[in-house]
């Protein structure tokens, strides 16, 4: 995870710091998921016993029952198995935009947003190809920054 | 009334032995621990502000105990089914306007298969043998509730992980839809990503149908017909599913008496011809899938349902004169068609575009209307849908009534996931 909340209280006294925290905006993920860094990835709770992948805290697994797991990092290729334009949106969000079920190359489906991308039916391709990538939605009144994932066209 | 069969209540089997040979013809037919429906009812869907849920569900209850020829002292346990009141106490709440007899009552709550569920309670008291005779009813007060999506997260001014998933805010919209419209129309999408012949096209179709078949429904929230154009043309409220696609909220209830085999035998021969037989009563919830973990899988636990209700019933898919299906969106709608078996593996569009769901066709599916015209109070749908097959199978819908109809479906699913099947045949006594 991020670091959350760094060198704040240093911030605002010069101009020079400003610009250095400007650039080191504190981030934190939408998600506990999606790990941040370099390359961002999304990172599951893997059963060591049937491999069934979640995304939640886990008390055991819904496949098996057997109660240990270990974190697995998936892959950030996928394809599009399903989608939907969202034009009547939650409050607060942007639309259209469009909602995905995607399916990783490892075949771990998530459940995500396509961004970089038209929302019409017509740039929409079920199948398509798709990578992982991150983006800002927002900051807190502390300065730190959410940042979200979402599947982009290659 | 209620003095007059407060005496019939008791003895079942000494009144059976009293006209044994008028018994013998119809009663032979009858298992003593076969489940039946005897009397029913539903208000029209639609918007009620001038009453509340418990004048809708004692207005029903009412009407079907007298349908059944029956009267609430009669009764042996109540199924009680409400959603958005499900800690309400509905049941009681009902019983001290129309009966408080001290019998047991079973409030259930179990997202859109509630009204089902609470039926469901009373077919397996009955077929426990704790209860000759129950009342089920489905209740709900929506009101113009707008667009049903996941729970909002309150924003908080400084992010905080919170949650299964250590969000620090909502993630609808960011990581995909949490809203009813957009979960079913991925899944109507997942189907036409794995199946040819499915499109936008073939989902309004299913929008086109049912609004038209509505306008023979008096007891439907809305009566009217639309064009593929209008339909395609209205507001899009998550692609591929428009405005037209998608059921409105509003408020209803229904109702069904249901009784034993062994009691059936015992009551006069009009109830008796009258009634219909629940060949199978079956509840899935969603077995563990890959992909369920971040979508609900609708089409497991509906598959499963069905297997097991077609085999309880010894029943075959093309047996079916007519299906009441769960078509909150239109995109369910069709994939429904395929986990119910009424049509090949991944024949779902063609099975819409050859006709075959309309009322004039081969399986004819929701001529109710279905929840997109006829109304989707959600406790009340899972009993409304048994009405309208019981209703059909008597002869007694109508203008709309399926000529001939002797056995029928009913399905309904609550996402989460839960689904109800009943199988309902004509009783031929």
């Amino acid at each position: 995870m991020a670091a959350k909340k760094p060198a704040k209280k240093a911030a605002a006294k010069t101009p020079a710091a400003k610009r250095t925290v400007r650039k080191a905006t504190p981030q934190v993920p939408l998600v506990d998921y999606l790990r941040l860094g370099e390359r961002p990835y999304l990172s599951a709770n893997e059963c060591t016993n049937c491999g069934a992948r979640f995304f939640d805290r886990r008390n055991a697994c819904a496949n098996c029952g057997k109660r240990d797991f270990k974190k697995a990092r998936v892959r950030n290729g996928a394809r599009l198995k399903a989608f939907t334009i969202v034009h009547r949106a939650a409050p607060g969000i942007p639309a259209p935009y469009v909602s995905a079920i995607v399916e990783t190359d490892d075949g771990t489906t998530v459940r995500s947003n396509v961004v970089n991308c038209e929302p019409t039916p017509e740039a929409v391709n079920l199948g398509m190809k798709l990578k992982l990538t991150t983006y800002p939605i927002g900051k807190d009144d502390e300065g730190t920054e959410a940042v979200a994932f979402g599947y982009e066209p290659v | 009334m209620a003095v007059k069969n407060a005496t019939r209540k008791a003895p079942a089997k000494a009144a059976a032995k009293k006209s044994p040979a008028r018994a013998k013809t119809a009663a032979s037919k009858i298992d003593d621990d076969s489940v039946w429906l005897i009397g029913t009812d539903m208000t029209a869907f639609g918007r009620y502000p001038d009453k509340d849920a418990v004048d809708l569900a004692s207005s029903v209850s009412m009407n079907a105990l007298d349908d059944a020829g029956v009267t609430i002292h009669d009764m042996d346990v109540i199924g009680a089914g409400t959603l958005f009141q499900a800690s309400t106490g509905m049941g009681q709440r009902v019983q001290k306007q129309i009966g408080q007899t001290g019998i047991p009552v079973f409030n259930v709550a179990n997202a859109c298969a509630t009204g089902a569920t609470a039926l469901r309670t009373v077919y397996l008291s009955i077929k426990a043998g704790e209860a000759d005779m129950g009342l089920a009813f489905g209740v709900e007060q929506m009101g113009k509730m707008g667009m049903l999506t996941g729970a909002t997260k309150k924003e908080s001014n400084v992010y905080e992980p919170d949650g299964r998933y250590g969000a620090v805010t909502g993630v609808d919209g960011y990581l995909g839809t949490e809203g009813m419209p957009g979960v079913f129309a991925q899944a109507g999408m997942e189907y036409a990503n794995d199946y040819d012949g499915v499109g936008f096209e073939q989902f309004a179709k299913v929008a086109y149908k049912n609004h038209l078949h509505s306008t023979l429904n008096p007891l439907a929230q809305y009566r009217k017909e639309f064009s593929m154009e209008e339909i395609m043309g209205a507001p899009t409220m998550s692609y591929p599913n428009t405005l037209l696609m998608c059921c409105p909220t509003g408020d209803g209830a229904a109702a069904a008496v249901l009784v034993s085999g062994s009691r059936l035998k015992s009551m006069p021969k009009k109830v008796q011809k009258r009634a219909v037989k629940i060949s199978a009563s079956v509840l899935t919830s969603d077995p563990y899938t890959e992909s369920a973990q971040v979508q609900p899988d609708v089409n497991t636990l509906t598959r499963n349902a069905a297997t097991q209700a077609y085999e309880t019933a010894g029943v075959d898919p093309k047996d079916l004169d007519l299906v009441e299906l769960h078509d909150c969106f239109a995109t369910a709608e069709l994939i429904h068609y395929d986990n119910l078996g009424l049509c090949e593996k991944g024949g779902a569009g063609e099975f819409i575009d050859s006709g075959a769901p309309f009322r004039d066709g081969s399986t004819p599916v929701n001529v109710s209307g279905g929840l997109i015209s006829k109304g989707h109070p959600i406790g009340a749908t899972g009993v409304a849908n048994i009405y309208e097959v019981a209703t059909h199978l008597r002869g007694e819908a109508g203008d709309r009534q399926i000529k001939g109809a002797k056995v029928g479906l009913a399905h309904v699913i609550g996402l989460g996931s839960a689904c109800g099947i009943h199988v309902l045949e004509k009783s031929g006594l």
